[in-house]
């Protein structure tokens, strides 16, 4: 029996296609995913995304908790503040990439995880949690709405009483929306575009109407439901990196570009000696995005990646056909000598091979 | 969903027209269309290309997958549908009439019995 979420009876009438996605009965597309792109990059469209996970670290000793799982250094963060991480295995392979929050009472924090690893993340941290600290897995009560794109500030401005325009990237407030008190205004996403990330209490409100508010408020704008398959061609038009795709638990965040969120000078955490040495040695592959020609080639997960002389030196991780570009692109790990700006690599797609430019993300200029 | 029901069906979600003269025409249905989403382009064999049963005559990409065409039937092509070079998405709008793919010489005209009826085939999607 698949999990649904406080949104699923819209899904079903806005005759959203319905997926099984970890564990939960979710809409990869409803009206098209060129359709769904397209209003996110030039209006709005709205993501429930009310499957991923939302963990509470409270007590005394919270902070050092989400110090040691987390490769960041959440002691930078203050009240209202979030901040990108993930977490690693002593072996410094990733367990999650997620986002904390600190939130304004003293010693508590938000981690959001993806729904394919809620279990395994929530335990991972229970393991490691010698310290006077309380987990709370809210995630079965916590709605989640993504509403992102250049009209997106304007459509939830109807609705709230906060100056939304006040709320820098990666900072949240909590203020009522269309009449619900308690919603967490988080200024992040996964499209590259303004938005927000809703927080709030399932039990509290009437999903429909909060999801009709927010419909009726951005009509005007041409707000789309938006749903899976757009995620993803949105956020791979940005070279974020997905869970399971681009980061697993046999990929490090070093090898992964994601050196930027991995602070050694923070003090201890899980991961931290063995990405030291891996530092040291020198990192033999990395993630690197590409482009290729055309749309007629496009890269999928698995496919090899090949050097001119027809070696393997890589595989693909993610890719798509670009909607804003119209070409293929992706991204995947290639050996150390073909990961600057501009290499030529290849890609073995079915009997042929396709050239493709190695190419800094984001894929899209904007 | 329409079904024509003058059409013959594949498991691989394929439609087959019989013309009447030794040739038929082949295309993908309406389910196959919806579950691919938005197809970017299709990729043919080309006119004399002989195949048999169940071999790969072509593949469909759409924006989040990748799908290969499977022969229903043994033969060759005689010819493809140019329009899809420039506009795939005709095999979204309009999968049993503009949204064709190739056209074949047929092989054997007595394999098209063994294919499914538009009834069969419904039970199959539904």
């Amino acid at each position: 029996m698949l999990n649904k979420t406080p949104f699923h009876s819209i899904h079903e009438k806005l005759g959203g296609k319905l997926v099984d996605f970890a564990g939960f009965e979710m809409p990869v597309q409803y009206k098209g995913i060129k359709t769904e792109h397209a209003a996110v990059r030039e209006a709005a469209g709205v993501f429930d995304v009310s499957h991923m996970g939302e963990f509470f670290i409270s007590g005394p000793e919270a902070l050092d908790l989400v110090q040691k799982v987390t490769v960041n250094d959440a002691s930078k963060l203050t009240p209202g503040k979030a901040q990108y991480s993930c977490m690693c295995y002593e072996d410094g392979g990733i367990v999650d990439d997620l986002i904390v929050y600190k939130l304004y009472d003293e010693n508590q924090y938000i981690l959001v995880v993806n729904a394919s690893n809620i279990e395994k993340d929530l335990a991972w941290i229970n393991k490691n949690n010698t310290f006077d600290a309380e987990v709370y897995d809210n995630s079965p009560d916590t709605a989640l709405l993504a509403v992102q794109g250049p009209k997106s500030v304007e459509t939830l401005q109807k609705l709230t009483d906060l100056d939304l325009s006040s709320i820098g990237f990666y900072s949240f407030k909590m203020g009522s929306l269309a009449g619900m008190n308690g919603v967490v205004f988080s200024a992040t996403g996964y499209t590259g575009e303004k938005g927000f990330e809703l927080y709030f209490d399932k039990n509290q409100a009437d999903p429909e109407a909060v999801w009709n508010a927010i419909f009726e408020a951005g009509e005007e704008f041409g707000i789309e439901a938006c749903g899976l398959g757009a995620r993803d061609t949105l956020r791979l038009e940005m070279g974020y990196a997905l869970y399971g795709n681009d980061i697993t638990k046999e990929t490090h965040p070093l090898e992964a570009r994601l050196g930027w969120i991995t602070k050694f000078d923070k003090g201890d955490f899980v991961g931290k000696e063995t990405l030291l040495k891996k530092k040291e040695a020198g990192i033999n592959r990395q993630l690197v995005g590409f482009v290729l020609d055309d749309q007629r080639s496009i890269p999928r997960n698995g496919y090899e990646i090949m050097n001119e002389a027809g070696e393997q030196i890589g595989v693909v991780t993610s890719g798509t056909m670009s909607i804003t570009l119209g070409k293929g692109i992706g991204m995947g790990y290639v050996e150390k000598a073909y990961t600057a700006e501009g290499s030529v690599i290849n890609i073995a797609i079915r009997k042929k091979t396709a050239a493709a430019v190695v190419s800094k993300p984001p894929f899209i200029k904007k | 969903m329409s079904t024509p029901s003058d059409l013959k069906y594949t498991k691989e979600h394929e439609w087959v027209k019989d013309n009447g003269d030794g040739t038929a025409t082949i295309g993908i249905t309406e389910f196959a269309q919806g579950e691919l989403g938005d197809i970017v382009f299709v990729e043919l064999e080309e006119p004399g290309f002989d195949f048999s049963q169940d071999d790969v005559f072509g593949t469909v990409e759409a924006v989040k997958t990748v799908s290969e065409l499977f022969a229903p039937v043994d033969g060759e092509v005689v010819e493809l549908n140019e329009e899809l070079e420039d506009n795939p998405e005709l095999v979204n709008d309009d999968p049993y009439g503009d949204g064709w793919m190739i056209k074949i010489k047929l092989s054997d005209a007595s394999q098209l019995d063994s294919l499914l009826s538009a009834d069969e085939y419904n039970e199959l999607t539904s």
